[in-house]
C-alpha cells in the first residue's frame, strides 16, 4: 500500500489551516463530509461545520446568505453535484452577488472510477469558467490542494476548488503556489505541455518518453484555470509554436478551449508564429465503471495518449 | 392584544408605494405589477413599523434584515425604499432601464472600488439577489444560522411567493430552519394563488401551504394581508422569538387597490397600456383624495 495523498486529502489539511488564519471560515457539507475529508476539521471546529444534508441547492442558497452575514463558507459535496446539481444557485446566488462562497468540487474526472458516469465529472471546469467573478483551480498533488484552499480563503469573490479522490504523486513540493501564476516544472525548448490535476503527472512521464526523439519538452502545471496565465501560453507559443493540453475534463470548455482562445486571439499580436495545438481531453463522452487506471486508459487520458498527441503536433509544424 | 397604529398613515404609504409601483412599470413598458400591487400593505407595515432598519446608513450592522426570493415583485421594494428615504424617489422612474440602479430583479453585491477609482455600492436597503424563484429562502436561512452563530440579535425576514413553493429548494430551505430551529427568521409568503400563466391551482396543487409547512416541523400564521392590525400584531408577536419556527401565510390580493386588476392572474405579468395606466393611477389618487378628507374629517 503506498500511503500517497489525494488533492481531496490536500485540502482537509488545507481547510483546518485556514479556518486557524481566519476566523470567518465557516465549512458547509452535504452529507459526504468523509469522502471530502472533512473528519479532521469537523473534529477541530465542530461549532463551524453545518450540515445541510442531501440538497445542494440549498448547501449553495445557505452558503449565500452565510456570506451576507460575514462568514467565508467552503461549500462541499461531489463535483458532479457542486456545481453540477447546483448550477444555477451558484451563478445567482454566488457568482452574480460577488459573495465569498467557495465551492469544492470532490470527486471530480474519471478517475473516480467504479462510481460511474454519474459521479465522474467531466464538466465542471465549464461550469465554472463561464461564471465572472468565479477563480477557478484545479491542484494537481495534495500540497498544492492545501496551498490553494488557503489561496482562496484569503481572495476575495466565489471560487472553486476541484479535487480528485486518487492519489497523486508530490510534484510541486518545492514550488511556491502563487494564484493565477502558471508552474514550469520541466523545461524544454522544443514544445509545451499544459496540463492540469491528475494529468500533470502523466505529462511529466510523457515528456521523459519523448525524450527517445530527442525532443526537450517543457511540462507547465496550469493549476489556475482563472485568472488564466495568459503569458505562460503567449511565452510557449513564441518559444515553439507547439502546445499539447491535458485535463481530466470535457475538452468542450476546458484548459484546451483556454489556451486555444488565447492562440488564436494572441496570433498577429504577441504570438508571432503559427502554433499548433493539440488537446488530451474527453471528445464528448460520458465516462463508465471500472478501476481508475483502467478506466482513464479506455477514454485515452494517459502519458501515452500525450506522447501521441505531441508526435501529431510535431509532424503538424513540420508541415506548415 | 391590539396595537396602536397610524391607519391612516399607514393606508396613505401603501398608495403611494402603489402609485409609484404603476409608474414604474408603465414608464419601463416592463415588470410584473399584480404581486407587487398586492404585497403594498405589508411593505407598509413592515417598514413603517416593524423592521428596526435606518434609511441613511443601510449597512447598519444591527438592523433587521429583508430578503426578497419573489424577485418580480421588487417594484414594491424599490418604491418603498424610496419612500423610506432609502435612495431618491427619482431613480424610481429609471426602473429597468440601462445604467440605473435599479434592475429589473434586485441586484445584491458588495460594495467595490473599479480600477478607474469608482466605488460602487448596491441600491441601499436591497440585501439579496434575487429573480431566480426558490432561492432566497436558502439565503434567509443562512444568514439566519450566521446571525444565530455570532449570537447577534438582528431578524430575518424572507418574502417568498405561494407560487414558488413549486421550486423544490425552498423546501430543502425549510428542513434546514427547522433542523436549526432558526427562529430569528420570519418567512412571509404571499398566498396571492395567481402565477404567470393561470391560477396556482390550475398550474400545480402548490396550496394549501399551512399543512404542508406544519409538516415540515413549522409554526404557521395565516393572516389578511391587508390588514394592518393583523399584520402588526404577528410581526410583533414573532420578535419574541417563538419556540418553534414559525412561517407568515399572508392572503392578499393581487393587482389590490387598481379595480380591474384585482385576482386577476392576467396582470401577474401583463402590461398596462397608457390609457390602463392612467385609470390605475386616477382610482389610486381617488383613494389617497378620500383618505385626505377621512382625515380632515
Amino acid at each position: 500500500m503506498s500511503n500517497l495523498k489525494g488533492t481531496r486529502d490536500g485540502f482537509g489539511e488545507g481547510i483546518i489551516q485556514a479556518a486557524k488564519l481566519h476566523p470567518e471560515v465557516i465549512v458547509l457539507g452535504a452529507d459526504l463530509d468523509d469522502s471530502l475529508r472533512l473528519t479532521g476539521y469537523k473534529k477541530e471546529f465542530p461549532d463551524r461545520f453545518i450540515q445541510v444534508g442531501v440538497a445542494e441547492q440549498n448547501l449553495a442558497g445557505t452558503a449565500a446568505g452565510l456570506a451576507l452575514a460575514g462568514f467565508t463558507p467552503f461549500i462541499t459535496s461531489y463535483a458532479a453535484f457542486n456545481p453540477g446539481r447546483n448550477w444555477e444557485q451558484i451563478r445567482t446566488a454566488i457568482g452574480f452577488s460577488n459573495l465569498g462562497v467557495k465551492i469544492i468540487g470532490g470527486h471530480a474526472g474519471l478517475t473516480t472510477g467504479e462510481d460511474g458516469a454519474s459521479a465522474q465529472s467531466l464538466e465542471d471546469l465549464a461550469l465554472t469558467l463561464v461564471i465572472p467573478n468565479m477563480t477557478v483551480i484545479v491542484p494537481c498533488d495534495a500540497i498544492q490542494a492545501t496551498a490553494a484552499t488557503l489561496a482562496l480563503a484569503s481572495t476575495p469573490g466565489p471560487g472553486y476548488l476541484r479535487l480528485s479522490r486518487e492519489p497523486s504523486q508530490d510534484l510541486t513540493q518545492d514550488l511556491p503556489f502563487i494564484l493565477g501564476k502558471a508552474q514550469i516544472l520541466r523545461l524544454g525548448a522544443d514544445a509545451t505541455i499544459f496540463a492540469t490535476g491528475m494529468m500533470v503527472e502523466a505529462a511529466l512521464q510523457a515528456a521523459q518518453t519523448l525524450q527517445i526523439h530527442n525532443w526537450q519538452i517543457q511540462v507547465v502545471n496550469l493549476h489556475t484555470l482563472k485568472p488564466l496565465d495568459r503569458h505562460a501560453i503567449i511565452t510557449a507559443a513564441n518559444q515553439s509554436g507547439i502546445i499539447v493540453t491535458a485535463e481530466e475534463h470535457q475538452l468542450i470548455g476546458g484548459l484546451s478551449a483556454r489556451v486555444s482562445q488565447v492562440i488564436t486571439s494572441e496570433l498577429g499580436k504577441t504570438i508571432h508564429q503559427p502554433t499548433i495545438l493539440e488537446s488530451v481531453a474527453i471528445d464528448d463522452k460520458f465516462g463508465e465503471s471500472g478501476p481508475a487506471t483502467a478506466v482513464m486508459e479506455k477514454f485515452n487520458l494517459t502519458a501515452k495518449a500525450i506522447v501521441a498527441a505531441m508526435e501529431t503536433a510535431m509532424f503538424r509544424k513540420s508541415r506548415l | 392584544m391590539t396595537v396602536d397604529l397610524p391607519d391612516a398613515e399607514l393606508k396613505r404609504l401603501a398608495i403611494l408605494i402603489r402609485i409609484s409601483i404603476v409608474k414604474m412599470i408603465a414608464q419601463a413598458k416592463s415588470g410584473h405589477i399584480g404581486g407587487a400591487l398586492g404585497l403594498a400593505d405589508i411593505y407598509a407595515v413592515l417598514y413603517k413599523e416593524i423592521l428596526s432598519v435606518r434609511p441613511f446608513q443601510p449597512d447598519w450592522s444591527d438592523r433587521d434584515f429583508l430578503l426578497v426570493s419573489n424577485g418580480h415583485t421588487c417594484p414594491v421594494w424599490y418604491a418603498t425604499l424610496a419612500q423610506m428615504g432609502f435612495f431618491p424617489k427619482t431613480w424610481l422612474s429609471k426602473f429597468r432601464q440601462l445604467n440605473s440602479p435599479l434592475q429589473g430583479h434586485p441586484h445584491f453585491f458588495p460594495a467595490y472600488t473599479d480600477d478607474a477609482g469608482t466605488t460602487h455600492y448596491p441600491v441601499p436597503g436591497v440585501e439579496n439577489t434575487s429573480g431566480s424563484l426558490g432561492q432566497g429562502l436558502s439565503q434567509a436561512t443562512g444568514l439566519a444560522l450566521g446571525l444565530k452563530k455570532q449570537g447577534r440579535p438582528n431578524k430575518v425576514y424572507c418574502f417568498l411567493s405561494d407560487a414558488e413553493h413549486e421550486e423544490g429548494q425552498v423546501w430543502e430551505a425549510y428542513m434546514l430552519g427547522k433542523q436549526y430551529q432558526l427562529t430569528n427568521l420570519t418567512p412571509i409568503i404571499d398566498l396571492n394563488q395567481i402565477q404567470i400563466s393561470g391560477n396556482t391551482g390550475q398550474i400545480m396543487a402548490v396550496n394549501p401551504l399551512a399543512p404542508k409547512l406544519k409538516a415540515f416541523g413549522w409554526d404557521v400564521w395565516e393572516v389578511d394581508g391587508h390588514n394592518y392590525q393583523e399584520l402588526a400584531q404577528v410581526f410583533k408577536h414573532l420578535r419574541t422569538e417563538p419556540r418553534q419556527p414559525t412561517a407568515i401565510i399572508a392572503k392578499t390580493v393581487a393587482g389590490k387597490g387598481v379595480s380591474f386588476m384585482e385576482n386577476n392572474f392576467v396582470w401577474h405579468g401583463n402590461l398596462p397600456n397608457l390609457d390602463q395606466a392612467r385609470q390605475a393611477i386616477d382610482e389610486l389618487t381617488a383613494q389617497l383624495d378620500a383618505l385626505g378628507e377621512e382625515s380632515h374629517v
